[in-house]
């Protein structure tokens, strides 16, 4: 197979199914978007306690420069970092169980990463980031793993139930971190990963964040061989592709990336979720052609919501995952009857 | 199983099941009075009297809401609190506390607040739920994930709402929200008896009805029910009891589904008038055994509902995981 640009790229064989292509999207819509993306960041430069204005940035004073290179700037990136990675974890995700609603967020990951991090603090005393970063990616890759074994289990009678009982499935698991956790005085860290929060990002605290951007740009460069795993395994492995091991790195970059976003800077609701959904709408399913622009729009998702997030209280702050839960939600439940009127 | 029994044996076996139900929540009724008593008999029977009553006063404003709900939607998957309306109560309670302030809210009469409440609840819940049923009729999966999915985001804008109160009317909302067996209220506690045994009363009135109405719409139609009329009373009848019992001690999402699918189970049938009594018993069993094993084996004291929640997930997804092949 080989690779041409993201744009021309279209024209490859892709999972259209029954998914009716839309050319809605033009060139300079994505060119907008980004320009947008681009005035929202650097906007949230300037947001803050701290005095910071667009003319400092010329010959900012030794506070100043401060502020915005161990502050600022790092809560800039580690958003559009954990915003892009997760909308295409997402992403990917719900190509390869093949169905619009299934996210990390929606399968549980999330809260078994949640419950790795409590099981980490537990017994390694504080355990260091690195250290609650790995038994995350651990406890991530085992959730999803049940996961896709309880999916294989079912008896599907309709597309909703698979994130239903994922999303039960995480309850579940919530539940039982919940508990260790008040078993133990622990309850804290667990507010802080089920509400995604960057007010705690400064430079050398965030640095790990970086990881993700290699599993997004493994998932870009992979991104062919997840458009045919979507399309079934008989099919995949007609067309020569190794299925399982295909599904396999895919949920595997999934559950990595989920990780190391939680435990860096918690979870953000339906993330995932809501943000694949809206651009494949927009732009089909072609995964290549998608991919760059759900990492866009999921960067400038959570970047919206942590500028409200920082604002809507000022000077003080509400955790940006209570906002992204406010709005995901609200978008997931348009996403959902929109479905199941066209489906009638 | 009990295809081989008739009528009158299977009756027989349901009184049986009903009393041996019976008696094994007084026995840990009891149990949950009388062990480990140190010190002050008075105190300690007045102190576990008061959570005993507020357990069933909610085990049975659970119990009877779920079983109705369940009627009513003709499915046995839902329950009030899958659905959201526990987590709009508190929601409720959250936006009043942020919008007339915890000195309005706090010197108000309790009972007109609660009245208050529990009105926009329902007023409230009936559009939100009307307009979702009309719209997705008989397409059961699709309301349950529309109500997780509203529950949890009730939930995120509560939290995001309790966020942008002052620190001060902040303490107030907790006393409102976490509310647990251990800090019930005497006053609302008092109040909520009532409340749940007037609308218990009301709803026992309905039974012959809601047992047809049990059928379908359809074939209730058919025999002669006013289907809209009686759905519409144990609709309010449910967001009355839902509000009881989480103003007491805040959501227990799985308890309901957990003792009306078990009553069924165990007393072999879906009449009301048998299974209402066997889910309310079930759910005190359940509260009253599980506080006291919380506390005696394990030493806990207030993660009750933690447990019930882990537990009744899993029986949730079982059930949905097993719901199609039947």
């Amino acid at each position: 197979m080989t690779r041409t640009t993201g744009r021309r790229s279209g024209v490859a064989p892709a999972p259209r199914g029954q998914v009716r292509r839309r050319r809605g999207v033009q060139r300079w819509h994505v060119a907008a978007a980004l320009a947008t993306l681009v005035l929202a960041a650097l906007a949230s430069l300037f947001v803050g306690v701290g005095d910071l204005t667009p003319a400092d940035l010329l010959d900012p004073d030794e506070a100043q420069a401060r502020v915005l290179w161990t502050s600022r700037v790092p809560r800039l990136l580690a958003i559009l970092l954990a915003g892009s990675a997760m909308a295409v974890a997402g992403l990917v995700m719900m190509h390869l169980t093949r169905n619009r609603f299934v996210s990390p967020q929606t399968a549980g990951t999330t809260e078994w990463v949640g419950l790795g991090i409590v099981v980490a603090t537990l017994s390694f005393g504080g355990a260091s980031v690195l250290g609650k970063m790995v038994i995350g990616v651990v406890f991530a890759l085992a959730g999803t793993a049940l996961f896709v074994w309880l999916l294989q289990r079912m008896v599907l009678t309709d597309v909703v139930v698979v994130p239903l009982v994922g999303i039960l499935l995480g309850g579940v698991v919530s539940a039982a971190a919940t508990f260790l956790a008040y078993r133990f005085d622990l309850l804290q860290t667990v507010d802080v990963w089920m509400n995604g929060d960057f007010s705690g990002v400064l430079a050398g605290r965030y640095e790990l964040l970086w990881l993700v951007l290699a599993a997004t740009v493994v998932a870009y460069l992979w991104a062919d061989r997840f458009s045919v795993a979507g399309m079934g395994e008989s099919f995949a492995i007609n067309l020569g592709v190794a299925y399982t091991r295909v599904v396999m790195v895919g949920l595997a970059i999934a559950s990595v990336v989920t990780a190391i976003v939680v435990v860096s800077v918690g979870s953000i609701p339906f993330l995932g979720l809501v943000v694949p959904n809206l651009v494949t709408l927009a732009m089909g399913d072609d995964l290549r052609r998608v991919l760059p622009v759900t990492a866009l729009t999921g960067a400038a998702f959570v970047l919206v919501c942590d500028v409200l997030a920082r604002t809507v209280r000022y000077p003080y702050e509400v955790p940006v995952g209570m906002i992204g839960g406010v709005v995901g939600g609200v978008l997931f439940i348009w996403l959902l009857l929109r479905a199941r009127k066209r489906a009638l | 199983m009990a295809a081989v029994l008739t009528a009158p044996q299977r009756a027989v076996r349901r009184r049986r099941t009903l009393v041996v139900l019976g008696v094994l929540t007084l026995a840990v009724v009891a149990a949950f009075l009388t062990v480990d008593v140190t010190g002050s008999w008075d105190y300690a029977l007045q102190q576990r009297g008061r959570r005993l009553a507020a357990m069933a006063v909610v085990a049975v404003a659970v119990a009877v809401s779920t079983v109705l709900f369940q009627t009513v939607t003709n499915n046995r998957i839902l329950t009030p609190e899958i659905m959201g309306f526990d987590r709009l109560f508190v929601l409720i309670q959250t936006v009043g506390v942020f919008s007339l302030g915890a000195a309005t809210v706090t010197t108000t009469d309790p009972r007109l607040r609660f009245a208050v409440e529990v009105v926009v609840l329902i007023g409230f819940g009936a559009l939100l739920y009307r307009s979702l049923f009309g719209r997705t009729e008989r397409d059961v999966y699709v309301l349950v994930l529309l109500g997780v999915v509203l529950g949890s985001t009730f939930t995120s804008l509560t939290l995001l709402v309790s966020r942008l109160i002052d620190p001060n009317e902040f303490l107030t909302l907790q006393d409102l929200l976490f509310a647990s067996f251990n800090s019930v209220d005497r006053q609302m506690l008092a109040l909520s008896a009532v409340l749940v045994a007037l609308v218990t009363a009301g709803v026992w009135r309905l039974l012959p009805r809601l047992d047809v109405v049990a059928l379908g719409r359809d074939t209730a139609v058919g025999l002669g029910v006013e289907h809209r009329r009686v759905v519409d009373r144990a609709l309010l009848a449910v967001a009355v009891l839902v509000a009881v019992a989480t103003a007491l001690v805040g959501p227990i999402t799985f308890l309901g589904l957990l003792v009306a699918n078990l009553a069924r189970q165990l007393l072999g049938t879906h009449r009301h008038a048998w299974v209402l009594p066997g889910a309310a018993l079930l759910a005190l069993l359940a509260l009253a055994g599980g506080q006291l094993v919380l506390e005696q084996v394990f030493g806990f004291n207030s993660s009750l509902s933690i447990v019930v929640n882990f537990v009744g997930g899993i029986v949730f997804i079982a059930l949905l995981v097993r719901e199609p092949r039947q």
